[in-house]
């Protein structure tokens, strides 16, 4: 699936939902499935701060795609994050720094992504970008 | 719930309280942040721009003049607010975080020397640690530290052991912003004066709940914000004692501030222009009054026994929360009901009570060693004023519970 496709897919997913109260409970679902980062990545290099909350960002090479793992300590930024990795992870580089995500805004969750909300959700969205210019052209087996 | 208010009527001042917020109206629990304004506030300041806007001090014509006379009119209101001797001594500034300052940089660099001592206490906000850090990093001076218990009360014994000869500043909150605590500032500002130590208390959330006597406490410094009083935001005012004022050096250079400027040399104006470079916020100085006097009007005991009943209300029914825990239980505080909940990440909480269009803060509130003292990252904080109702207490509580549902 390219990354519009998974967009896609997730906004109508959350057209199911007509009340805020389900579409958070799913939210939190995707929080609490999204499988935990492992310890050894939970490092201060990978961390992301918000003012509030704590995210984690782990990224590697998987031969030419660029994958992301996450993680953080309050549960719906767990759930927001689970939807930014959905999106992004396993897409060359290439796609990745020059994605147009729409989903946020679309679902009605950008106020997560606002400046102000400092759950470090923008900082970590920066960040994949970034790694996507970073490893653009590289070609990797291992983890890096 | 007795008293001498009439809140409904209290409620109409402010007109923001009618705010939808995700469909439901507005609940304004983040009062030690910022408390909103009443009408009589917002109305002071466009007045000020639609009918006499001019520069002060320096014009000869009417518009000045009725500026000028509204603004040192302010002036004077802030004296009488903080009991203080002379209207020399009361200092317009852009809020507490900027009076510390101007403290820590006049004062603290002219008087402190390698080896002296600051005590500060472990729940200041960081706006009365840093200045302090980068006033003893630069002077090779020593940061003290006041301990507390685990109700988050001030351990005044370990306060007198850390206070010695070489103690030469000491500047302690009022009020806690994260725990509410109303500490004995009286107390420890007499044993600071018995070693020869000077005094600034941070009175940013006292001032919109206590009445202050500068005087009676005998405070050598007196730094608080006009927004926490349901005034302007953008303003504050430092009180000094006036022999420490002349003392000091000026902050700020530039306009305002000088009496006479050749290239050679320049000396500076009297007090308290001295302190004032520079153009002041002039709209919001002059609405300051208003929020004051909204407050006389109401009358300061009458709002903190209606904002005690508010937090004696909430305190009880919180307590129906399973896994919530209060941090803050100290005897003496004020409105102010700061608390985690087991299991349940405080960013997660005020997400979902948000959604139910109630605005409390999460998060460390600029107070992370307290934080670290509790072994906590943050606490959710409902933190009421005078237009808060047990109505609104309940809502919260339902919005609780539905946090505890979702989540747990
Ligand atoms: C105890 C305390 N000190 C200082 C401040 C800083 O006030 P301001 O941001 O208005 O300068 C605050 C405001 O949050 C406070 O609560």
């Amino acid at each position: 699936m390219t990354i519009n496709e998974t967009q896609d897919e997730l906004i109508s997913d959350f057209e199911l939902f007509d009340d805020w109260e389900s579409k958070y409970e799913y939210i939190i679902d995707l929080g609490k499935q999204f499988p935990p980062l492992q310890e050894q990545y939970k490092t201060e290099e990978n961390i992301i701060k918000g003012c509030q909350s704590k995210v984690w960002l782990n990224a590697y090479m998987d031969g030419d795609l660029l994958k992301f793992e996450a993680d953080s300590d309050a549960i719906i930024v767990r759930g927001l994050v689970s939807m930014l990795v959905k999106v992004l992870s396993g897409h060359t580089p290439e796609e990745i720094a020059s994605a147009n995500l729409y989903f946020m805004e679309k679902i009605g969750l950008h106020q997560h992504l606002a400046q102000t909300r400092s759950n470090g959700l923008l900082s970590m969205l920066k960040q994949m970008k970034a790694y996507g210019f970073a490893y653009q052209g590289r070609t990797v087996n291992s983890e890096s | 719930m007795s008293n001498n208010l009439d809140i409904t009527a209290i409620r109409n001042d402010f007109p923001i309280l009618e705010e939808i917020v995700n469909g439901k109206q507005l609940v304004y629990f983040d009062n030690a942040a910022t408390t909103q304004k009443p009408k009589v506030v917002l109305d002071a300041i466009s007045g000020y721009y639609e009918h006499y806007n001019a520069n002060i001090h320096r014009g000869i014509h009417q518009l000045a003049e009725k500026a000028t006379a509204a603004f040192e009119d302010s002036r004077k209101r802030l004296q009488q607010f903080l009991n203080a001797p002379s209207f020399e001594e009361i200092i317009f500034t852009y809020g507490t975080t900027d009076g510390i300052n101007l403290v820590a940089q006049t004062y603290g660099r002219k008087f402190l020397k390698e080896g002296d001592e600051v005590i500060i206490s472990a729940m200041e906000h960081h706006s009365n640690i840093v200045p302090w850090q980068m006033l003893c990093e630069e002077k090779g001076c020593i940061l003290k530290v006041i301990p507390i218990n685990d109700d988050g009360e001030l351990l005044m014994d370990e306060y007198e052991a850390l206070l010695t000869e070489r103690t030469k500043f000491v500047s302690v909150v009022h009020v806690s912003n994260s725990l509410g605590t109303i500490n004995p500032v009286k107390e420890i500002i007499r044993k600071a004066h018995e070693v020869g130590a000077k005094v600034l208390l941070d009175g940013a959330q006292a001032s919109s709940h206590l009445s202050i006597d500068v005087q009676d406490l005998d405070c050598d410094f007196y730094s608080l914000s006009l927004h926490k009083i349901y005034g302007p935001t953008g303003m504050g005012i430092l009180f000094g004692k006036k022999e420490l004022l002349n003392a000091m050096p000026p902050y700020r250079g530039g306009g305002e501030m000088i009496k006479e400027v050749t290239f050679e040399k320049t000396t500076y104006n009297e007090l308290p222009y001295k302190f004032e470079a520079g153009t002041p916020n002039i709209a919001d100085v002059i609405a300051a009054k208003y929020a004051l006097d909204y407050v006389d009007t109401l009358g300061k005991p009458n709002i903190a026994a209606y904002e005690n009943s508010l937090l004696e209300y909430a305190t009880q029914a919180v307590m129906e929360i399973e896994g919530l825990k209060i941090i803050g239980k100290a005897k003496e505080k004020v409105s102010v009901l700061s608390f985690v909940i087991d299991g349940i990440h405080h960013q997660d909480t005020g997400v979902l009570l948000d959604q139910q269009g109630i605005a409390v803060r999460t998060g460390h509130h600029c107070t992370q060693p307290l934080m670290r003292r509790f072994n906590i990252t943050g606490t959710t904080r409902a933190s009421f004023a005078v237009y808060n109702t047990t109505a609104e207490i309940d809502r919260l509580i339902q919005g609780l519970h539905k946090v505890k549902k979702m989540l747990g």
